[in-house]
């Protein structure tokens, strides 16, 4: 397809819209070309809307169920799930991808993970595609240079029968993370730091573009957590150019292509980075050495301070929502304005989610728990089936265990809370997970995110604690 | 979908910023069938105190709130979690639009597949609204689609509704969007011949 822009410079995200947009609707809207739709076990309405209208999924090929909101993690067998209602949830997952014809990682399969752990480790996302997934967080996936977004299941519907889907061109917004990360500090604090700067709302409406010295330094499971967390500001999606990293991330990759296709797609991907000159909508600089690890204090991902901070008061609010908002946020956690976040005793600690349960993860938390134990329960829910055999192949979960931590099976867990691992109600948890919302672990329950390293340093002392001090 | 052009009703105000999903509906209903109706989990944990009983001064618990079939709501409402069920508790307790600064994006096309009209306003404008609300909870909204404006009360005047025009075709038709899609297959055909020509390991 050729373009007017196709000499004009271009974003990363510009040359992957047009290369998939099959038409433009007089109206504005245009009709993108899917690659990939993933499925997981809340996609049920979908298939009941499919079967009503007597349709089946028209490409099978390009779509891969993924258990993993409602799987257990003390068991691999629906018979282990918390209730019959869940264990339901499970069975009908795999009735659906069976009547489909889809290909999919059941919650006794080696491949089996949360959505967007599983799909870049088996190659089934790869630069310069769309994948679409019924979960917000599937703009994690962008982080290998592909547009990815969270849909509904009307949405998935669609992209079930038609392998396409309609959607306004996002606007764009880049934000170039300069200098280098200072010791303790990772991928998740620069996300809580920058929605703390704009705002849950910030990007609504954009797709972010991440760029500058602090993200080309990343790994690739660093820039998974970076995209994960752009939903958290409104973004419709959080990318990153594909380079060496990437393509060294993919290679090999069951799902990646080889030999001489290798070449071909190879030649696709290193046209993909944006072009100097290519313009933004918005632009956003942050200075990397001036973001400190960093946990939230309120029922929004807004809600972030350092760890050296203090609790805000909700009058210092410019207006009268925000300055509600926080005074609502604070009763519920239970927090006076002024106390310091260092020292704030916590009652358990969760590791996990598709935020930040990668090997890297397990990796830094592992790190800080070496030789020492935990005063809180603790839990560790690796990302995926792979990613706790590899943690037990390196030793890490001897570590996590010698702690005091709970090793258990991979799923989504106590992030969505949907499975029956849930915090209770009061109780204060360290989290690695994605959003403190109100009752987002269970009723009641009260959210501070961090880090992997600084859950890690939260339970050994019982208290938030800055893991640089340790 | 169902149609909408006009709806004209007085207006609930569920305040607080950043209203996530998971306020609209709790995580753990969303396992239930569509068939057995989904008003019943509509902001079920923020309307009821912790012993589960029906707070009385949550704004919907209030008497004759339910009759209402527009919400004004605030910045960033139904932002976090991609559920749809957001979208069917409202759309099964009757609420046919939404007014409010922002919305989050994933919600704002669920509301438009399900026959919801999320209406942007200005910030100012929310407010003045919500003020004149609590002086006259008699007003009434406008939600005028056929002529792309809402009429507002109390010397608010009409704003534009902010949605593009192919979502109010279809909300205004009542289209079944996989129907209408079906009738550009063959344009759907040629692309992806091409684009699987040219990356055959995407559909092996």
């Amino acid at each position: 397809m050729t373009h007017a822009s196709d000499t004009a410079p271009r974003t990363l995200f510009g040359k992957i819209w047009d290369a998939h947009e099959i038409l433009r609707h007089p109206s504005g809207q245009s009709l993108l070309y899917i690659d990939r739709d993933l499925i997981h076990e809340g996609s049920f309405h979908a298939f009941a809307d499919l079967k009503r209208r007597g349709l089946r999924p028209r490409r099978p090929r390009q779509i891969f169920g993924i258990a993993d909101h409602y799987v257990p993690t003390l068991g691999r067998s629906a018979d282990d799930a918390a209730s019959p209602a869940i264990a339901r949830m499970i069975r009908t997952f795999d009735e659906n991808m069976e009547w489909g014809g889809l290909r999919h990682f059941g919650i006794a399969s080696r491949e089996q993970g949360i959505v967007h752990v599983v799909a870049p480790e088996q190659g089934i996302t790869l630069p310069g595609l769309t994948i679409v997934c019924s979960d917000s967080h599937t703009s994690t996936q962008g982080a290998l240079g592909a547009i990815a977004f969270g849909i509904g299941q009307s949405e998935n519907a669609h992209v079930l029968a038609t392998q396409t889907l309609w959607q306004m061109r996002p606007r764009t917004m880049r934000v170039t993370v300069t200098g280098q990360l200072g010791r303790g500090v990772t991928a998740k604090d620069v996300m809580l730091a920058l929605i703390a700067r704009i705002g849950a709302a910030g990007a609504g409406g954009h797709a972010i573009e991440y760029a500058g010295e602090v993200v080309r330094d990343m790994s690739i499971e660093a820039r998974l957590t970076l995209c994960n967390l752009s939903i958290e500001a409104a973004a419709r999606l959080g990318m990153v150019a594909p380079d060496e990293t990437t393509f060294r991330y993919v290679a090999g990759r069951h799902y990646a292509p080889t030999d001489q296709e290798w070449d071909l797609a190879m030649a696709q991907w290193r046209a993909l980075p944006t072009d100097d000159g290519a313009t933004f909508d918005r632009e956003v600089e942050m200075d990397g050495a001036a973001i400190a690890p960093m946990v939230t204090w309120g029922t929004s991902p807004e809600d972030a301070v350092p760890i050296t901070g203090r609790i805000p008061d909700p009058a210092s609010f410019a207006s009268p929502e925000k300055r509600k908002a926080a005074a609502k946020s604070l009763e519920y956690m239970d927090l006076a304005p002024g106390t310091a976040l260092d020292g704030l005793p916590i009652d358990r600690v969760f590791i996990g989610s598709c935020t930040n349960s990668r090997i890297e993860d397990l990796r830094a938390a592992a790190a800080i728990l070496k030789d020492r134990k935990a005063a809180v329960p603790a839990i560790v829910v690796p990302g995926s089936t792979q990613v706790r055999e590899q943690a037990e192949a390196e030793g890490l979960a001897r570590i996590f265990r010698e702690a005091g931590f709970e090793w258990r099976q991979s799923g989504c867990s106590m992030c969505a809370a949907m499975n029956g691992d849930v915090v209770g109600p009061g109780e204060r948890c360290a989290s690695t997970s994605n959003r403190n919302f109100v009752g987002r672990q269970g009723p009641g329950s009260r959210t501070h995110l961090v880090s992997p390293a600084m859950a890690a340093a939260a339970a050994i002392t019982g208290r938030l604690t800055d893991v640089r001090r340790l | 979908m169902k149609a909408f052009t006009r709806e004209t009703s007085t207006v609930a105000y569920v305040p607080g910023v950043n209203c996530d999903t998971d306020q609209i509906i709790p995580g753990r209903f969303l396992k239930a069938d569509r068939a057995e109706g989904y008003d019943k989990f509509l902001f079920h944990d923020i309307r009821r105190d912790p012993d589960g009983k029906l707070d009385p001064t949550f704004p919907l618990n209030r008497p004759g709130a339910g009759c209402s079939t527009i919400l004004l709501v605030e910045d960033n409402f139904g932002c976090g979690s991609s559920r749809e069920g957001a979208v069917y508790a409202l759309a099964d307790a009757g609420v046919r639009a939404l007014l409010a600064p922002s919305f989050g994006d994933i919600f704002f096309n669920n509301a438009l597949k399900n026959g919801i009209v999320p209406v942007r306003l200005p910030v100012a404008t929310c407010e003045a609204l919500a003020d004149h609300l609590a002086a006259d909870p008699s007003a009434t909204v406008t939600v005028d689609l056929e002529a792309d404006q809402v009429v507002l009360p109390g010397g608010l005047g009409s704003h534009p509704i902010t949605i593009d025009a192919f979502a109010r075709d279809c909300l205004l038709q009542g289209l079944d969007e996989i129907e209408m899609t079906f009738t550009y297959m063959d344009r759907i055909l040629t692309f992806e011949t091409d684009r699987m020509a040219r990356n055959p390991w995407l559909a092996r």
